[in-house]
């Protein structure tokens, strides 16, 4: 398996070749089959003790508990459950999806928006909304009210995608080493202009931006799922138009050219879903990292480095993988929770170090 | 993500502390109050005070006292309820400081059909006053709530008369925390400036509201007479000595008479049944025992 980072598919089609397509068929069908079942463990598990089952017979009219009891069933499956998993799921996939694009933009595969700077730069934009938004903000927050918040953690993704595109790209060539210190740059540019934000704040806001900062599915609401979901649909549905011209990508911008990919118009795509994926997801749930650069790394491991598998697998293997470290999220200091950005620093930390520590010698980055 | 979130650190246990103050909203008795779950500490002790705790299920983070109270399940930290954790308990109604939220996890409670009202903060005897009214109408215990109200009247106003009559106030710096020598000083507005101004002193800091960072040169200029913390148990992050030995505090003449005074953080800066207690034994530190 040590030819899955040189990221060269499809270019001499042969039985190896043919192995893996059928291995990511299969992989993409499990994945599927793992997530519907994350799904139903999202819906059935949570401190409060609420059954689907329970729900599901109060509306046949069979259910053996009280009135009250099964309203307030009710209301948890629908009101906390039920958006909370669909945000999961978007999200999820919204970030490992993020991920996967900037590291075949990138050519790299270290490239993450956490680890290069776009998740700083949505942060900026939100914590821009939450300390001015009611004050030298106002007008554009009425204007916008619930989907200022998303669209300003979109634009801040959006300006700091394109300026570590500019940065590190020099002739259709992206310099490693390049980008991930501009990615530092810009991070902390970002996370400077936040600290200036951050001083002005009221102590309530602060306490408020630390836990933003911890990342969180708990606020999920379908209001919320009203403002950031269609950009992060939207953005899955450009990600899924993009794997050919990834997969060409993959041999060097000149000869996708040669190959018929649109490169600019590519890319630009490539840019504007990262920045929407991300920028949503980061508005909606905080800071929850580390899903992007795990995900796609496993799955490239495990069936190589053709994105017509690859990003179906990574979509679902990311809101499968969040779904998961929300059910623990909620379930291991219950009835409190923990921020869920938390657990997922927590697996995938170690799992990357793994990644690395394996990989140390076979790479060439 | 994760370097951005830990900058707030210092801020962590200040943004706890302060809420502005807002006036009294009259409560109205619970329909239902036999499965309560109290959100913020002293709202909790008032409950104890009145001897309703046997209505209360579940408690959050920043309820620390009586020493019972921690046998109670934790629903976390105020400001971030998980809705789902909150309804595990089997609540009838939510009793929340202002400031406890978010909105919509209290919203998505209110849907779940569990009654919440907010009862106001404000940092000062009357404050007090007032969350123990609006305890006692919430839970109907109006008479028991005035009974005790008279007693914590009678306190504040012993209080009041001790330090109305001394001539010239300490000046106290509070200081929230010193991580590696920045000091995070209280400004007006919070709970640690009510605690000053109720122990009969002054807080030297009036520039800004809030707790922030002070530069090494406002310290001294400050000149404090006396520093105030809270005391968290063997803080290794703040000792006294270290404290001395920062620069500009060794300047001022809290820091040559080694005044540094330290209270548990509930009970110096909760606002609930203990404050005179707490504003007594601060002006006790401060001016001697009466």
């Amino acid at each position: 398996m040590t030819d899955t980072m040189t990221m060269q598919p499809g270019v001499r089609p042969g039985r190896a070749e043919g192995d893996r397509s059928h291995l990511g068929r299969i992989v993409v069908a499990g994945l599927a089959v793992a997530l519907v079942a994350a799904m139903v463990l999202s819906m059935t598990t949570g401190a409060s003790g609420a059954s689907v089952w329970g729900v599901v017979g109060q509306l046949f009219g069979f259910a053996p508990e009280s009135a009250a009891q099964a309203a307030r069933d009710h209301a948890v499956i629908v009101n906390i459950r039920l958006p909370r998993m669909i945000l999961g799921v978007l999200i999820g996939a919204g970030l490992a999806v993020s991920g996967l694009l900037m590291q075949g933009l990138f050519r790299n595969p270290l490239a993450d928006p956490g680890l290069v700077g776009v998740s700083a730069g949505s942060s900026l934009g939100a914590v821009t909304i939450i300390v001015l938004g009611g004050t030298a903000l106002a007008p554009f927050t009425e204007a916008l009210g619930i989907f200022a918040l998303p669209l300003a953690a979109f634009g801040g993704g959006l300006a700091t995608t394109f300026v570590l595109y500019r940065v590190a790209t020099k002739g259709g060539q992206t310099a490693i080493a390049t980008m991930l210190l501009a990615g530092i740059a810009i991070a902390a540019l970002a996370g400077a202009l936040s600290g200036v934000l951050v001083y002005i704040a009221s102590d309530n806001q602060l306490r408020d931006l630390t836990f933003w900062g911890m990342g969180s599915l708990a606020g999920a609401t379908w209001i919320k799922i009203l403002a950031a979901g269609p950009i992060i649909a939207a953005a899955l549905f450009v990600a899924a138009f993009l794997s050919k011209g990834l997969n060409a990508l993959t041999l060097g911008e000149a000869t996708a050219a040669h190959l018929g990919v649109p490169v600019q118009k590519f890319k630009i795509a490539a840019i504007v879903a990262v920045a929407g994926a991300t920028g949503a997801s980061v508005a909606v749930s905080g800071g929850i990292g580390f899903v992007g650069i795990v995900v796609p790394h496993l799955l490239r491991l495990v069936i190589g480095p053709d994105h017509r598998y690859l990003l179906p697998a990574t979509a679902l293997l990311g809101a499968t993988f969040l779904l998961f470290a929300d059910a623990i999220s909620r379930t291991i200091v219950a009835p409190a929770e923990l921020p869920i950005g938390i657990v997922t620093a927590a697996f995938g930390g170690p799992f990357f170090l793994w990644i690395l520590l394996r990989r140390r010698n076979a790479l060439s980055w | 993500m994760m370097r951005f979130s830990s900058s707030f650190a210092a801020a962590l246990m200040a943004a706890s502390l302060f809420t502005p103050a807002l006036s009294a909203a009259e409560l109205e008795k619970f329909a239902d109050p036999s499965r309560l779950v109290s959100i913020g500490g002293s709202l909790t002790e008032i409950i104890y005070a009145l001897g309703a705790e046997e209505l209360l299920v579940a408690r959050d983070q920043t309820a620390l006292y009586p020493p019972e109270v921690m046998e109670l399940p934790d629903v976390g930290y105020a400001r971030q309820l998980a809705p789902e954790g909150v309804l595990s308990v089997g609540p009838t109604a939510l009793l929340v400081l202002e400031g406890s939220g978010p909105p919509e996890a209290l919203d998505v409670l209110e849907g779940a059909g569990v009654e919440y009202q907010t009862v106001p903060e404000s940092y000062s005897a009357e404050g007090v006053l007032v969350k123990v009214d609006e305890v006692g109408a919430a839970l109907g215990l109006g008479e028991k709530a005035d009974a005790y109200r008279a007693g914590l009247e009678a306190e504040f106003a012993a209080l009041a008369e001790r330090t109305g009559a001394i001539e010239t106030p300490k000046r106290i710096l509070f200081i929230l925390s010193n991580q590696g020598g920045q000091i995070q000083a209280s400004g007006t507005g919070t709970a640690a400036d009510g605690m000053i101004a109720l122990a009969g002193a002054e807080n030297v800091i009036t520039e800004f509201e809030g707790y922030r960072p002070l530069s090494e040169e406002a310290i001294t200029a400050a000149a404090p007479d006396a520093i105030l913390m809270m005391d968290r148990g063997g803080d290794h992050a703040a000792t006294d000595a270290e404290l001395l030995a920062h620069p500009a505090i060794s300047l001022t003449p809290a820091g040559q008479n080694k005044a540094i005074f330290r209270l548990e953080g509930s009970y110096l800066l909760g606002f609930g049944p203990r404050t005179a207690a707490a504003a007594n034994e601060l002006a006790d530190l401060l001016y001697g025992k009466p």
